[in-house]
């Protein structure tokens, strides 16, 4: 009867990691370069700020800013993990595994350690952020072995 | 500036699995708190309730609780800022009395954990971080803090047994604590040989989900010289900070810039430093989270934690003792709860009334409280 449809939610980042908690975002692009097999970041054109966790709006330019997508790549060093023996609800599939921050110098990503075998990880080695096909058909990215 | 005074401190037992209802939990506490302030409920002119929520189907549970403590019309307001809950609500209280708002505000902090399984409740409390774009790796609170710990040992060369003899400090003093849940003497080969939780850490560095509640009464300058409050203890120092939410925004994994700020503006307001505190809560969570407040509050310097422990300098006849109640690590950690047990041990110590645990003439004594990993720090200094 009603020709006033309610617009369809973009919902992509529902794909995003093991459980996702979050459905829409103004970054849900995000979803859509590890489609790519790219991992990417935004910076703002207006103060150069660059945002990882990539984000769609600036605190400081505000209504000026101009946000922009880069891909991130080459390799960064990891700041700090640590491997999961018990995991949360909807994650002990997924065990064991590490969670890590990787410092790529001027940012840094959280994300999960991923073709390192755990008893060979330190603090301080070169790893590179990849896209990365969770068994359950999620998508996330994992920091490998460059 | 006018000074406002704690006239009264009450806590329930710390326990696993509280056989009553949330409102009987708060209770407790605040039955406590107004016998030891000798008040009557017409005396509170408000009331400040703290807890994190998502452990509870009632929602905004400020309501029951103030209707069964028999505090209407009184007004009440809800604070949560996470683990760090009721000192956040000690603020509050604080600002209340100084803006002159209220004479006396009473601060009921509570949690009742023990309705969900365990691994329910670290998937609630990991989503006191960032749910976007971290909570879908995985997380969980003790995974967080061992990426502290990790970040810790490699940066300093310490030890996973530095961390552990804070286990032990702590089960030294948790035995004395009869409202703690864990009241057992800990061996250090027992914390090493623990079953791994999140690398570094292992059973033992961990304290448990409890069910519990404590209540502080904070009153003006006045009202202390009108009741005739016979050992007021004053707040001389109150700290507060924030620190971004996601660890890719993080500067140092060895150290909470939200507990250094809180405590450099707790001691500016005291005028005090460091090396005037005789006896300290810090909000041991983990092991590696009173190691970190060592360094951060000033007690030692960066890297300097592991020999203060070392050296039992944090033991209660060391040169600052620390968490001598037995901490988290022995009470338990419920959330809401948590920084008023803290305010209590010492209210206790610097009223002389602190039983085996008394450190001898306490003068200063601070809390440092903190909420998620480290991204909420409250930091109150308290004085006779």
């Amino acid at each position: 009867m009603s020709a006033n449809k309610k617009p369809e939610a973009d919902r992509r980042f529902a794909k995003f990691g093991t459980v996702s908690f979050t459905a829409t975002t103004k970054v849900n692009d995000f979803i859509g370069y590890l489609e790519d097999g790219k991992v990417a970041g935004t910076k703002c054109l207006t103060c150069g700020a660059v945002f990882f966790p990539p984000r769609a709006q600036c605190h400081k330019c505000r209504e000026k800013a101009q946000i922009e997508w880069f891909q991130i790549e080459g390799v960064g060093k990891l700041a700090t993990y640590s491997e999961l023996k018990y995991a949360p609800t909807g994650f002990t599939e997924d065990l064991p595994y590490a969670i890590a921050v990787l410092d790529m110098g001027g940012y840094k990503l959280f994300g999960r350690i991923g073709d390192v075998p755990l008893d060979q990880v330190k603090v301080g080695m070169e790893l590179a952020p990849v896209p990365n096909e969770l068994p359950n058909g999620q998508l996330n990215y994992v920091f490998n072995r460059p | 500036m006018s000074k406002v005074a704690i006239v009264g401190v009450g806590q329930s037992h710390f326990v696993r699995g509280y056989p009553g209802s949330i409102r009987e939990l708060a209770f407790e506490a605040y039955a406590e708190a107004m016998n030891d302030a000798g008040l009557v409920n017409n005396q509170i002119g408000a009331s400040v309730v703290c807890s994190a929520p998502e452990y509870d189907k009632q929602r905004s549970p400020a309501g029951v609780i103030v209707e069964h403590c028999g505090l209407n019309p009184q007004p009440t307001f809800y604070t949560e800022s996470l683990c760090c809950s009721s000192t956040t609500g000690l603020k509050l209280a604080y600002s209340l009395v100084q803006s002159g708002l209220h004479d006396s505000v009473m601060v009921l902090g509570f949690q009742k954990m023990s309705e969900i399984t365990s691994a329910e409740s670290q998937e609630r409390m990991g989503r006191g971080s960032d749910i976007q774009w971290e909570s879908p790796f995985g997380t969980m609170m003790p995974a967080y803090y061992a990426m502290f710990a990790q970040g810790y040992l490699d940066q300093y060369g310490a030890s996973e047994e530095d961390l552990a003899l804070i286990r032990v400090k702590a089960g030294t003093y948790g035995q004395l604590n009869e409202r703690a849940v864990y009241r057992k003497p800990v061996e250090l080969a027992q914390c090493l040989s623990a079953d791994p939780v999140a690398s570094p850490l292992k059973l033992m560095d961990c304290c448990a989900n409890a069910d519990g509640s404590s209540c502080v009464i904070v009153a003006s300058e006045e009202k202390v010289k009108q009741w005739g409050v016979a050992q007021p203890v004053w707040i001389r120092g109150l700290g507060s900070a924030s620190a971004p939410v996601n660890l890719a925004l993080r500067e140092s994994f060895s150290s909470f810039a939200a507990a250094t700020e809180a405590g450099r503006q707790a001691y500016a307001m005291a005028g005090i430093g460091p090396g005037d505190i005789d006896v300290a809560e810090v909000h041991d969570c983990f092991t590696i989270a009173e190691m970190l407040a060592y360094e951060d509050l000033g007690f030692a310097p960066r890297g300097g934690g592991p020999e203060l422990i070392r050296s039992k300098e944090t033991y209660k006849d060391g040169s600052i003792p620390v968490n001598v109640d037995g901490g988290l690590l022995s009470k338990g950690h419920p959330i809401g709860a948590t920084g008023g047990s803290q305010l209590r041990t010492i209210v206790l110590q610097l009223r002389g009334q602190a039983g085996d645990i008394q450190v001898k003439d306490p003068e200063f004594g601070l809390v440092h409280n903190m909420g998620g990993v480290g991204i909420y720090g409250n930091v109150v200094i308290l004085g006779r």
